[in-house]
């Protein structure tokens, strides 16, 4: 996993309220057997017309809008439990998606693949999205050691919050596997000494 | 059913060692009434309170908890298919490790089959590549496949219950949001992302944060024609799509407790579209005679030993959860979906709201372009173009035999194509035995071989753009079903009542 540390970029406006991860990835572009390829198919129907040509009016296809951070409406990622939602957004180039709040999955999901889910309020929200229309290339800081987020045009600094086992994982690009791989004799204990009367 | 490999015989609890076990005196809690190991004794103050079904099943899985909160829980079942596990096993392969338990986890063959002609090779050759790395993967790592062909192959949510695999009392995982379907016989079960698959394939564990508690009661009888999935429709409307968020839910109330084991799962099956991580209902006899006697259930001794522990599971009363909703099953009528997610729904006779208190009016003037409806419109003789019934929400046989008693002697409408997918080759048989896939095929239905099939446009199996389609699936978002197809969500009566009609109609017409 590549770690995460502090990033500088301009952001993408997407301001549409539970996109689901059908939305991110279609079912139909599930069928690869890596993790590599998903970003082509990112927002696959809402990027491109029955012909496979660019539509014209979603974010992604206007050259206005570029960055490294996403930034989406309510309950960005709900649905399906597929990764390959984040691995798309991953391999598109965003290392950072911003929402009110984000599904819980997705949110698992985004963390274990390097890409920081940051939740900000519902104000804060409108605030970027006003800033983006307002100047498409502003910029914005995020300081995932300081746990901030600031503005460039404004100047104005917010905190986020992230779990504290969470942030040291994407600071060095640990993966939750190695953690559990490290806790294996405790994992043997349990099974030795649990009474599993559900015979599981 | 003769079924071989050695995995097959690991899975069979009758084989496996016997754990340690401690005396229970029924009729006092669990927890008191054995000595558990120091490791696993609950020594916080919430020891000594009230404990809810989650908690009790939750805390008999955390084998460390680390500082901040995360804790470590053990998972007792792990359920695979084709389109998740690849990049896991991968994962293993590229770190050099093993399968830490493969008497835990079982795999099935159900996203990407096609439900025509299933002895034949897939010819979709994507579908035909996962489904094959499925196969080589489980020999490989020496799982048990119940893959296309086999007798018990079908939905994981469907082929886990009726296989006596799902049981109270345990942690179930699969990489699939709708493995809360699971939490119907009082397990904690819940989708995971393919990272996950891997963490439990090669540790049985995962670092989870604990969730929120909610309880959800619904009380009252439901009027004939309501069903589960107008109940759990109707929840869905009223919390949202995302109203669920962090949370873990316990269904009660006599509502669902009046519920069959497959109303049970229809519900639990659809936690996931409100946000919630997963959703649970507290075993009990309903639960308890579904179990018993399943390939997999416990027998004899264990049998007895497995019930005194699972009839200790239920919420105890003064029992804490972080949020409380109630119903009433009364204000409950026969649901159907507007728009573009399952929180957008309403009653078969209500108009398209103009604003909603969950959703904003940007979400809905874009849910009601797709669907090329408009605010306001009533869906009720609103024609369709196809009836979808199947997937891991209603593919079970009783859902099958509701369709065929609605049906009766009337026939398909003109116009209409109207599948009906079992979720497993033993509802298939089930049905087949009891004479229902002839009446069906009699009234004008397809009546197809086992998979997801059209809940998720990724076999054959799709809806045409543009084109409406009654389906007891779970979620109608854009594209779901196909790009372009407009999905209404329905229970399997509303459903095979828009299959007779050609339209969207109030069912209670008919029963």
């Amino acid at each position: 996993m590549t770690p995460f540390t502090k990033l500088t970029s301009s952001a993408v406006p997407l301001p549409i309220e539970d996109v689901d991860t059908d939305q991110i990835i279609p079912a139909r572009f599930l069928k690869a057997v890596t993790r590599d390829g998903f970003g082509e198919n990112l927002f696959r129907d809402w990027r491109y017309d029955k012909e496979d040509q660019p539509k014209e009016d979603f974010v992604l296809n206007n050259p206005t809008y570029s960055g490294q951070i996403l930034v989406a409406g309510a309950n960005f990622g709900c649905g399906s439990s597929r990764e390959h939602a984040a691995w798309a957004i991953g391999d598109f180039g965003f290392r950072v998606v911003v929402s009110s709040y984000f599904a819980d999955i997705f949110r698992g999901n985004a963390l274990n693949n390097g890409i920081l889910p940051l939740v900000v309020s519902p104000t804060l929200l409108d605030e970027i999205l006003q800033t983006i229309e307002q100047n498409p290339v502003a910029a914005f800081t995020i300081n995932l050691e300081a746990q901030t987020f600031k503005n460039e045009t404004t100047g104005t600094v917010s905190t986020f919050d992230i779990d504290n086992y969470k942030k040291t994982c994407l600071i060095n690009g640990y993966d939750d596997i190695d953690y559990l791989l490290s806790q294996g004799e405790l994992i043997e204990k349990f099974e030795r000494e649990r009474v599993d009367f559900s015979l599981a | 059913m003769k079924l071989g490999g050695k995995a097959n015989l690991a899975l069979n609890p009758s084989l496996l060692p016997r754990p340690r076990r401690k005396k229970i005196k029924i009729g006092h809690s669990y927890e008191r009434s054995i000595s558990l190991p120091l490791s696993q004794q609950d020594l916080s103050p919430k020891y000594i309170m009230a404990k809810t079904l989650f908690d009790k099943v939750w805390d008999a899985h955390v084998v460390t908890e680390i500082p901040g909160g995360n804790q470590v829980l053990y998972i007792d079942r792990h359920l695979i298919h084709e389109v998740t596990s690849p990049q896991a096993f991968d994962g293993l392969r590229r770190r050099k490790l093993p399968l830490l338990r493969k008497d835990r986890i079982v795999a099935t063959a159900d996203h990407n089959v096609p439900t025509i002609d299933q002895h034949k090779p897939i010819t979709e050759p994507l579908s035909a590549k996962q489904v094959q790395m499925l196969t080589e993967n489980c020999a490989e790592f020496d799982v048990q496949l119940f893959g296309l062909g086999h007798p018990y192959q079908g939905i994981v949510h469907v082929i886990g219950p009726e296989l006596g695999i799902t049981r109270p009392g345990i942690t179930m995982v699969c990489g699939d949001s709708h493995t809360s379907t699971h939490g119907a016989f009082g397990a904690i079960a819940f989708g995971i992302g393919t990272s996950q698959v891997e963490q439990v394939m090669a540790t049985q564990c995962l670092l989870l944060t604990p969730p929120k508690k909610m309880r959800i009661s619904v009380d009252g009888d439901l009027a004939p024609g309501v069903t589960a999935k107008d109940l759990i429709l109707y929840v869905i409307s009223q919390v949202g799509t995302g109203g669920g968020t962090g949370y873990f839910v316990e269904y009660a109330g006599s509502a669902i407790r009046a519920l069959s084991m497959e109303g049970r799962m229809t519900i639990c099956n659809m936690s996931i579209e409100m946000g919630a991580r997963g959703g649970l209902i507290a075993p009990d006899q309903t639960t308890f005679d579904y179990l018993e006697g399943r390939e997999f259930s416990p027998k004899g001794k264990d049998w007895d030993d497995a019930l005194a522990y699972w009839k200790s599971l239920p919420t105890e009363d003064g029992a804490n959860f972080d949020f409380e909703l109630n119903y009433k099953a009364e204000d409950i009528t026969p649901m159907i979906t507007y728009g573009t997610n399952p929180g957008m729904g309403m009653g078969v006779k209500e108009a398209i709201p103009v604003s909603s208190r969950v959703h904003n009016k940007a979400s809905i003037d874009k849910a009601m372009k797709y669907m090329g409806l408009e605010a306001g419109m009533h869906l009720e003789n609103q024609p369709i173009d196809y009836v979808f019934i199947g997937s891991c929400t209603n593919s079970r046989i009783e859902d099958l035999r509701a369709v065929v008693g609605l049906v009766g002697n009337r026939k398909v409408a003109a116009g209409v194509t109207a599948i009906v997918v079992p979720g497993s080759q033993q509802v298939s048989k089930q049905a087949i035995a009891e004479g229902l896939d002839k009446k069906l095929v009699a009234a004008g239905f397809e009546f197809r071989e086992a998979g997801c099939s059209a809940c998720l446009g990724m076999n054959d199996d799709k809806i045409p753009a543009g084109k409406y389609c009654v389906s007891t699936s779970n979620r109608n978002f854009e594209g779901r079903q196909g790009p372009g197809a407009r999905t209404i969500l329905a229970s399997p009566l509303t459903a095979a009542a828009a299959a007779v009609t050609g339209r969207v109609v109030d069912v209670r017409k008919f029963v």
